[in-house]
């Protein structure tokens, strides 16, 4: 199974793998907010956690469809479902993945993109962790939609709509921690209950990943 | 018509949407309905009725 | 390839619908018109509400039903994992439109209600907001039905997503609550019973009690006509299917 990760880490990587992209998308998405919604600094500080949470999300949300599609077309997943690494196990592997290629790089780049939208500094540390705590989740269900959608074609919309009210949870209580913390109050509740519905998240959906995976690939 | 005074419109449009959203989906499975049987007593024929 | 046709399950649920729906039918016609007339003509204003408390004879039951309509697709999608009956995958997906459309009409009369009552036509509370998420629920379901072309993959796959789909649901209902107190009015169906203050009065409790029969009769006649189309539907696709390679 550790194969499987260095081989999906090494395969991001390289040229072509996409990696970086979703940085990308995270600042251009950051950068076009006071576009849209004005210079106003009050303002932008006002919805900074929101704004940071939601463009963590839609930079993972963008990346989900290359998890299984690769390996499904030229053949590869046939083969793994083959080996004696169980598919739970891939599904895992190939969340975990996403999040150390996706995931990660966005919790170490939040902290710059907050001083873009004037985050309050009280609320900085908290932004770290609720998203440290939370991309999993994301990559997690992510991953599940991303099994369920891997023999449709062109069916990254269809796997948005699937996967984006899943989130709402996690968006929910990470942007609430951040929000609570950036006006001073107690943070602690929001996280606590963003790191249940991870743990969950990590626990269940490579079963209904794995689950999905068997069907597809009948 | 029962007197509605001033939430005439609110009411009505509430009944009149309720009515709508309705006969839409009683329609389109209806529709959807002698489509389906339609088609399927052609492909029964041309298969030749057992 | 085995044709669907010859399974006894969707026979006998053939056989049964066929004497089912008229009835079924008939019921729904009669509680919805007696409900509704009922409760649009012969009932009272209410002390704070004026008229518009005559939405509530079918925004109530659209909301009940749009819930129920999951949880029938969620029951029928676990029979359909465990039992292999076709008849059951197929009625979740007939159900799901039927659910779709109450939710919709749950949130148009909601809005309506709440556009004189609260002054604006949408707010953020839990029960709201659940419900919108339900509406993206039933879109996601019904979309990856049509995604698929195998049909059995498709119950599969489907059935996973009403699977995991419910328990976000749920999971969701709660971190609404923490998320945003609400401001719609808690049970008081319930507590008509009681005669609790806060509860419904027995003037509007009962044409609402026939006008939620009329539509659960209504949802019942619906799913039984269009699970009866989409058995229909799975054989002619077999016989083209059978066509194309003989």
């Amino acid at each position: 199974m550790i194969g499987l990760l260095r081989r999906d880490l090494a395969l991001a990587i390289r040229a072509g793998g996409g990696f970086g992209l979703s940085l990308a998308f995270f600042l251009i998405f950051t950068t076009l907010v006071p576009f849209g919604i004005g210079p106003d600094t009050t303002v932008l500080s006002d919805i900074a956690p929101g704004i940071l949470w939601l463009g963590a999300l839609l930079a993972c949300l963008l990346s989900l469809d290359r998890i299984f599609q690769l390996d499904w077309e030229d053949g590869t997943l046939d083969l793994i479902a083959t080996s004696p690494v169980p598919l739970e196990g891939l599904a895992s592997m190939k969340a975990l993945a996403h999040w150390i290629t996706t995931g990660l790089p966005l919790v170490a780049a939040a902290p710059a993109l907050g001083l873009l939208l004037n985050l309050p500094g009280p609320a900085y540390p908290w932004l770290i962790a609720s998203l440290a705590l939370g991309t999993p989740a994301l990559s997690a269900i992510g991953t599940f939609g991303a099994a369920l959608t891997v023999g449709i074609k062109r069916g990254g919309l269809l796997l948005s709509l699937l996967v984006l009210p899943l989130y709402i949870p996690t968006l929910l209580f990470g942007a609430l921690c951040v929000s609570r913390a950036a006006t001073g109050q107690d943070a602690t509740t929001p996280l606590v209950m963003l790191a249940g519905i991870t743990a969950g998240v990590l626990a269940g959906l490579p079963f209904a990943a794995a689950a999905a995976l068997r069907v597809n690939l009948r | 018509m029962p007197d509605l005074g001033s939430y005439a419109t609110e009411v009505l449009s509430a009944y009149a949407g309720t009515l709508i959203l309705l006969a839409a989906i009683v329609v389109a499975s209806v529709w959807k309905a002698r489509q389906v049987r339609a088609r399927l007593d052609e492909a029964e024929t041309r298969r030749g009725r057992v | 390839m085995a044709s669907l046709w010859e399974y006894a399950n969707p026979r006998k649920f053939m056989d049964t619908s066929a004497w089912l729906l008229p009835w079924a039918t008939g019921i729904a016609a009669l509680c919805l018109v007696t409900g509704l007339v009922w409760g649009f003509f012969f009932t009272p204003d209410d002390f704070r509400q004026g008229s518009t408390v005559k939405i509530i004879f079918i925004h109530v039951p659209a909301a009940i039903m749009a819930i129920n309509a999951w949880l029938m697709m969620l029951v029928a999608s676990l029979i359909w994992v465990i039992r292999r009956h076709h008849v059951s995958a197929l009625a979740a997906k007939a159900a799901a439109p039927v659910g779709m459309v109450f939710t919709m009409i749950a949130l148009f009369t909601g809005a309506v209600w709440g556009q004189p009552m609260w002054g604006t036509w949408w707010e953020w509370d839990p029960r709201l907001t659940s419900f919108l998420i339900l509406f993206l629920f039933y879109l996601g379901y019904m979309a990856l039905w049509e995604a698929i072309d195998n049909p059995d993959s498709a119950a599969d796959l489907t059935s996973v997503l009403c699977l995991v789909g419910s328990v976000f649901a749920v999971i969701s209902r709660y971190a609404l609550l923490f998320w945003n107190q609400g401001l719609h009015q808690g049970t008081t169906v319930s507590n008509a019973g009681v005669g609790v203050e806060e509860g419904v009065a027995p003037t509007f409790l009962y044409p609402l009690m026939i006008s939620l029969t009329g539509f659960a009769f209504l949802f019942l006649a619906l799913v039984l006509y269009r699970t009866r189309t989409e058995i229909r539907a799975r054989r002619l696709k077999a016989l083209i299917a059978q066509e194309r390679m003989g």
